[in-house]
C-alpha cells in the first residue's frame, strides 16, 4: 500500500518539477548560451582548405545506392541496359520518408544489384551501376527563375523531386524538414555551417566559394518556413574566411551570421540550437517542437541549385584528406563515385595506408572495401597515416576520473553507462538515459584510459533494440496464433454450416424427387421440412449477416490502419535515436495490425465470393 | 592491403591513465620535500618501504589472478597509494608498518574489489586506518619537526629506529592537533606561547603548516591541469573553515581551534587534494563531489573536536565512501533535453 502512495507521490513531484521547469523555459528569450561539455580535438582543417573545390576525372561506374537517405530506400525507375541521362531520376521515392536517387552521369545502366556500400556494417545494399559514356549529357531541366511565384506545395515538390537530403551527415529527406507542421510555429531557421568535426572542410570552401548561392538558398527555405523571426547562420570561430564571405554574401538580408566558440561538437543539431537560441529540443520531440528548424549549408546550397536551375543532387563537395594522400582537398564529387578512384586521384599511398575513414574521425566510421559509393552524405573521405591516427592503446580499466562526464555535450555520465553496459544491466541503461546518447565521441576522446566507450553504447543500444524487437514479435506472434486459431475455429463452423445447409438441400432436392414420383405421398411432410431448411438458411444468412456491412468495416479498419503505419513510419525517420526504439516498436505493431485488417479483409472478400459462386 | 575496421571517434587525446597517476604522483612531490625538510629521513625511509611493498603486492596479485602484470603495474595506480599511504604513515615507524599497511591497501582494500577502478574505499585511508587501529601506539608517534628537536636524526639513526635498534620516543612530540585537542582551561593565545611547536612555527603549528602548504601548492597544480575538479576540495575546506570558525570561541579555553590551524595542520590539505578528489571511491558528478567533499569536511572537524583520534581525515574519508553511492543516486545531473534531473525514486519507479 503504502509503496503505492510513494510512486505516485514520486510521480507527482516529477511532474510538477516538469511544469516549474517548463514555464521557467517558455519565458526565456533567444539568446546566444553554449552546451554544456565538449572537447578541442586539433583542428586539421589546414591541409585542406590550402586549394579551392577540384574535379577529378570521372569514374568509369558509377555505383549509385537506392537508399542514401533517412527512410524508405528508393524503387528503381530504369531497367538493365537502359541509356540514362545525366541527372535523369532513376528511382523514385517509397513514401512520404524518402528520396529519389538521380543518375550523376549519363550512360547505361549495367547494374543493379547489391553492392558494398558505405555503412559502419559493411552491408550490402540495392544499387544502380551506371558505365558513363564521354558525352555526359543532362537530360532536359526545369528551371525557375522566380521561386516566390510557386506555391508553397509546388517548391516542396520540387525540393522532393530533385532528391535533396540533409548533406550534413543524417541525409534526411528536406521537404519533410520544410513541410509546414500544423500546431509548432517555427520562429528561427538556423543553417549549420558550424562544421566541427576535425578534418572536414567541406562546408568551409563551400561557404567561402559560393556564399551567395548559398544565401539564395538560405532565402528559399525562409520562404518555404514563411519567413521566421531569426535566420541564424551558425559558423564555428576557426573559420573566418567564410564568415567573412558569409557576412558579405548575407549584407543587406534579414539573415545574421553567427559565429561563436570553436568547440566540438557544435555542429550537432542539438547543441547547435542550444548555442544559438539557449533552447533544448525536448528528449521526446523535434526541434520544430521549440520553434527551430535546422539545415545544413550544403543543403541550402542543394535547394538552390535545385529550385532555381532545377537540377537534382546529383554531386556534392566532399573533403578528401590524410596524409597518406599526396594532394588533401575538396572536391565536388557526382554521388556514386567510388571511394577508390576518388583516393587515386589523390595520390594515395596504400603502403601508409592504415584505415579509410567515411566522416571525421570522431564520428565517421572505417570502411574495409575501398569500393564503396560517395552517397548523398558522404562529407569526407579521411585516409590517415599509421602515425597520424595510431589504433588505440589496449583499454585499461575505468578509474572514475570523470573526464567523460564533464566533456559529455548531453550531460549523461559515461563512466556508470559504460559500468552497465558491460554489465548488461539494461533496465540501469535506460535509467541513465542511454538513449539520449548522440555517439558523438567526445567521452571516448578523452578517456585516459581508452576505453572504447561509444563501442560499448551502440552494442547495447542495439541489443536493447533488438530485445524490444523480439519481444514486440513474440508477443505479436501469440496473438496472431490465438487469432489464427479464432479464425480457423469461425470458418470451420462457417463450412459446417454450409455442409448442412447444402445436405438439407440436397435432401429437399430429393423428396422433391420423391415427390415427384408420388406426389401424394407425404406433401405435408415435405413443406415442413422445407420451412425448416428455409428458417436455417436464413439463420446462417443473418450469422454471416450483410457481408457489406462488414466490409465495409473491414475496409474503414485497413484505412485507418495504413494511416496510423503511415504516420508511425513518418515519425520514426523524423525521431532522435532515444525515441526510435519506442517508435519502432509501435510501427511494428501498427504493421500488425494492418496485416491483420488485411487478412481478415482478404478473407471476406474470399467468403463473399464463395457466396456468390 | 587489409584496412582496419575500427569504431569511431578514430583519435584521443593523448592523456593516458598511466600519465594521469604519474601527473598526481608528481604534484605530491612539494608536499613530501617540506616533510623531509621538517621531519627527515624517515620520510623516504616510509615512502620506499610502501611503494616497494605495494608495487610487489600488486604484482603478486596479477600474477594470481592470471593478467598481464606490466600492463597493470604500468598504469601506477599502484604507486600513487603507496605514496599517498607512505606520506601520512609517521616517520621513523618501524618497517613493518609501511609494509602491512601497503599489503592492506593494495590487496584487501584494492584487488578483493576487483582492482582498479572497483574499490568501494580510498586504499590508503583503509591501510591507514586500519594500521591506526591496530597499532595505535605506534602510529601516533609523531617526531618533532627540526626546529623543535634542533635537528633530525641522521641515517644511522633512522635506520636503527626502522628496524627496532632504538627507540623512536626521544624524538616523539605532541602534534599541534593533539595539543589543542588535549589542552585544558588554557587559553588558546597562552597554548601557543607555550608549546615550541607553535611557538616557533606560523599560525598553524611548524613544520605542519609548511607541509600543508605543500600539498596546497601540489593541489592546485592538479587543478591547473584539470586533473581535479575543484568541487570537493572547495567543499571540503570551506565546510571546516566554517565550522572551526563556528566552535573557535575567540580562543577561549573552550575553544576547537582556529580555522588556520584546521587548514593548514594535519592531513587537511592532502585530504582535500589528494584523497576526496580520488575520483573511484568518491562521488561521480560535480554536485556528487561537492557534497562529499563537504561531508568528509564536516566529519573531520567533528571528529578532530570530540573523537578520540587526533587527527581525522581517514576516517572522514572513509565513512563519506559509504555515502558516496548514496550521493551519487541523487545527484544525476540533468541530460539535455529531459526536464528535470532523476532521481534514484525516479529510477525505481520505471
Ligand atoms: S574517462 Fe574513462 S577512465 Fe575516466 S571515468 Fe570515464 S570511462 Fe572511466
Ligand atoms: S558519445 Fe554519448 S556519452 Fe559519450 S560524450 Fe557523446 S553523448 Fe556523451
Amino acid at each position: 500500500m503504502s509503496s503505492v502512495t510513494e510512486r505516485s507521490s514520486a510521480k507527482e513531484r516529477r511532474s510538477a518539477r516538469d511544469a516549474r521547469i517548463i514555464a521557467r523555459d517558455a519565458k526565456r528569450k533567444l539568446q546566444p548560451g553554449d552546451f554544456s561539455g565538449g572537447i578541442y580535438p586539433p583542428h586539421n582543417k589546414a591541409q585542406s582548405t590550402a586549394e579551392p573545390i577540384g574535379q577529378i576525372p570521372l569514374a568509369e561506374d558509377l555505383i549509385v545506392p537506392l537508399h542514401q537517405h533517412i527512410g524508405a530506400s528508393a524503387i528503381p525507375l530504369v531497367k538493365l541496359g537502359q541509356r540514362v541521362l545525366k541527372g535523369e531520376k532513376i528511382a523514385e521515392a517509397d513514401g512520404l520518408i524518402s528520396c529519389p536517387v538521380h543518375a550523376p552521369g549519363s550512360g547505361k545502366v549495367i547494374a543493379i544489384e547489391p553492392q558494398p556500400v558505405a555503412h559502419p556494417s559493411g552491408m550490402l545494399a540495392d544499387c544502380i551501376v551506371i558505365r558513363t559514356d564521354v558525352e555526359q549529357r543532362w537530360c532536359t531541366l526545369n528551371p525557375c527563375t522566380d521561386f516566390r511565384s510557386l506555391e508553397t506545395d509546388q517548391l516542396l515538390e520540387k525540393i522532393r523531386d530533385c532528391g535533396i537530403a540533409g548533406l550534413g551527415g543524417a541525409g534526411f529527406p528536406s521537404a519533410v524538414k520544410l513541410a509546414p507542421r500544423g500546431n509548432w510555429s517555427i520562429d528561427t531557421l538556423i543553417i549549420n555551417g558550424s562544421e566541427c568535426e576535425p578534418y572536414i572542410s567541406a562546408d568551409d570552401m563551400l561557404m567561402r566559394e559560393r556564399a551567395e548561392e548559398i544565401v539564395a538558398g538560405v532565402e528559399i527555405l525562409a520562404h518555404l518556413l514563411d519567413e521566421p523571426d531569426n535566420v541564424l547562420i551558425g559558423i564555428e570561430d576557426n573559420k573566418p574566411e567564410a564568415i567573412a564571405t558569409m557576412r558579405k554574401a548575407v549584407h543587406g538580408t534579414r539573415f545574421n551570421v553567427v559565429s561563436f566558440a570553436t568547440k566540438y561538437p557544435s555542429g550537432g543539431e542539438k547543441q547547435l540550437i542550444q548555442i544559438l537560441t539557449k533552447r533544448e529540443v525536448p528528449n521526446s520531440g523535434l526541434p520544430a517542437n521549440v520553434g527551430v528548424v535546422c539545415q545544413n549549408v550544403g543543403t541550402a546550397y542543394a535547394v538552390y541549385r535545385a529550385v532555381v536551375f532545377g537540377e537534382p543532387l546529383v554531386s556534392r563537395v566532399t573533403t578528401v584528406v590524410g596524409e597518406a594522400l599526396q594532394q588533401q582537398r575538396n572536391v565536388e564529387l557526382p554521388i556514386g563515385t567510388p571511394v577508390a578512384h576518388v583516393l587515386d586521384c589523390h595520390g594515395v599511398e596504400r603502403k601508409q595506408l592504415q584505415r579509410v575513414v567515411i566522416g571525421g574521425p570522431m564520428m565517421g566510421y572505417s570502411i574495409d572495401n575501398e569500393s564503396v559509393p560517395v552517397i548523398k552524405t558522404t562529407n569526407c573521405i579521411l585516409a590517415p597515416t599509421w602515425h597520424e591516427l595510431p589504433p588505440a592503446p589496449p583499454a585499461q580499466d575505468c578509474i572514475r576520473c570523470g573526464l567523460c562526464a564533464e566533456v559529455c555535450p548531453v550531460s549523461l555520465l559515461p563512466q556508470q553507462l559504460y559500468w552497465y553496459a558491460r554489465a548488461d544491466e539494461r533496465e540501469k541503461l535506460q535509467a541513465y538515459n542511454l538513449f539520449d546518447c548522440i555517439e558523438c565521441g567526445a567521452c571516448s576522446y578523452v578517456c585516459p584510459s581508452s576505453i572504447p566507450l561509444v563501442q560499448y553504447y551502440r552494442a547495447s543500444k542495439g541489443a536493447i533494440r533488438l530485445a524490444e524487437e523480439e519481444k514486440e514479435k513474440s508477443d505479436r506472434a501469440r496473438e496472431r496464433f490465438e487469432y489464427r486459431k479464432l479464425r480457423l475455429a469461425k470458418a470451420e463452423q462457417a463450412k459446417e454450416v454450409k455442409r448442412q445447409a447444402r445436405k438439407r438441400a440436397a435432401e429437399i432436392a430429393r423428396q422433391q424427387n420423391q415427390q415427384n414420383t408420388a406426389p401424394q405421398n407425404g406433401s405435408a411432410a415435405a413443406e415442413q421440412e422445407r420451412d425448416v431448411v428455409a428458417a436455417a438458411l436464413a439463420r446462417v444468412k443473418a450469422r454471416q449477416a450483410s457481408p457489406e456491412q462488414q466490409l465495409a468495416r473491414l475496409q474503414r479498419t485497413l484505412t485507418s490502419a495504413e494511416h496510423r503505419f503511415e504516420r508511425i513510419q513518418k515519425k520514426l525517420t523524423e525521431a532522435t535515436a532515444s525515441q526510435q526504439a519506442q517508435l519502432r516498436a509501435q510501427l511494428k505493431e501498427a504493421q500488425v495490425k494492418l496485416q491483420e485488417a488485411r487478412d481478415k479483409h482478404k478473407q471476406m472478400k474470399e467468403q463473399q465470393a464463395d457466396e456468390e459462386q | 592491403m587489409s584496412l582496419m575496421r575500427v569504431s569511431s571517434p578514430h583519435t584521443r587525446s593523448g592523456l593516458g591513465t598511466s600519465q594521469v597517476m604519474l601527473q598526481v604522483v608528481a604534484a605530491t612531490v612539494p608536499g613530501i620535500l617540506a616533510l623531509v625538510l621538517y621531519f627527515g629521513i624517515g620520510v623516504l625511509i616510509n615512502l620506499a618501504l610502501c611503494i616497494a611493498t605495494a608495487l610487489v603486492s600488486e604484482a603478486a596479485v596479477m600474477k594470481l589472478r592470471r593478467r598481464p602484470v606490466l600492463f597493470y603495474l604500468k598504469d601506477a595506480s599502484a604507486l600513487l597509494t603507496a605514496v599517498l599511504l607512505g606520506v601520512s604513515l609517521p616517520p621513523y615507524c618501524a618497517w613493518w608498518l609501511p609494509v602491512v599497511g601497503s599489503v592492506v591497501a593494495i590487496v584487501l582494500a584494492k584487488q578483493l574489489y576487483g582492482g582498479m577502478g572497483h574499490n568501494v574505499f580510498n586504499p590508503a585511508m583503509v591501510g591507514y586506518v586500519v594500521l591506526l587501529i591496530s597499532f595505535p601506539v605506534d602510529m601516533t608517534r609523531w617526531v618533532g619537526p627540526t626546529d623543535v628537536l634542533h635537528g633530525v636524526a641522521d641515517i644511522d639513526e633512522a635506520f636503527s629506529m626502522v628496524f627496532g635498534h632504538m627507540s623512536v620516543d626521544g624524538f616523539t612530540r605532541a602534534t599541534p592537533l593533539e595539543i589543542v585537542r588535549n589542552h585544558e582551561s588554557t587559553l588558546l593565545a597562552q597554548l601557543y606561547e607555550a608549546e615550541p611547536v607553535f611557538a616557533t612555527g606560523g599560525l598553524a603549528g611548524s613544520g605542519w603548516e609548511m607541509v600543508n602548504f605543500g600539498f596546497l601548492l601540489g593541489g592546485l597544480f592538479l587543478l591547473y591541469r584539470r586533473l581535479i575538479t575543484w568541487h570537493a576540495p572547495v567543499a571540503m575546506l570551506v565546510t571546516l573553515t566554517i565550522l572551526s570558525l563556528v566552535f573557535y570561541d575567540s580562543g577561549s579555553s573552550l575553544s576547537k581551534g582556529s580555522p588556520i590551524l584546521h587548514l593548514f595542520s594535519g592531513a587537511t590539505m592532502l585530504g582535500a587534494f589528494f584523497i576526496v578528489t580520488d575520483p573511484v571511491s568518491g562521488a561521480t558528478s560535480n554536485k556528487g563531489r561537492f557534497i562529499f567533499g563537504a561531508g568528509v569536511g564536516l566529519l573531520t572537524f567533528v571528529i578532530r573536536a570530540w573523537g578520540n583520534y587526533p587527527d581525522a581525515v581517514a576516517f572522514a574519508v572513509l565513512l563519506m565512501n559509504f555515502a558516496a553511492p548514496f550521493i551519487d543516486n541523487y545527484t544525476l545531473p540533468r541530460t539535455y533535453g529531459h526536464k528535470a534531473p532523476r532521481r534514484a525514486t525516479d529510477l525505481e519507479e520505471r
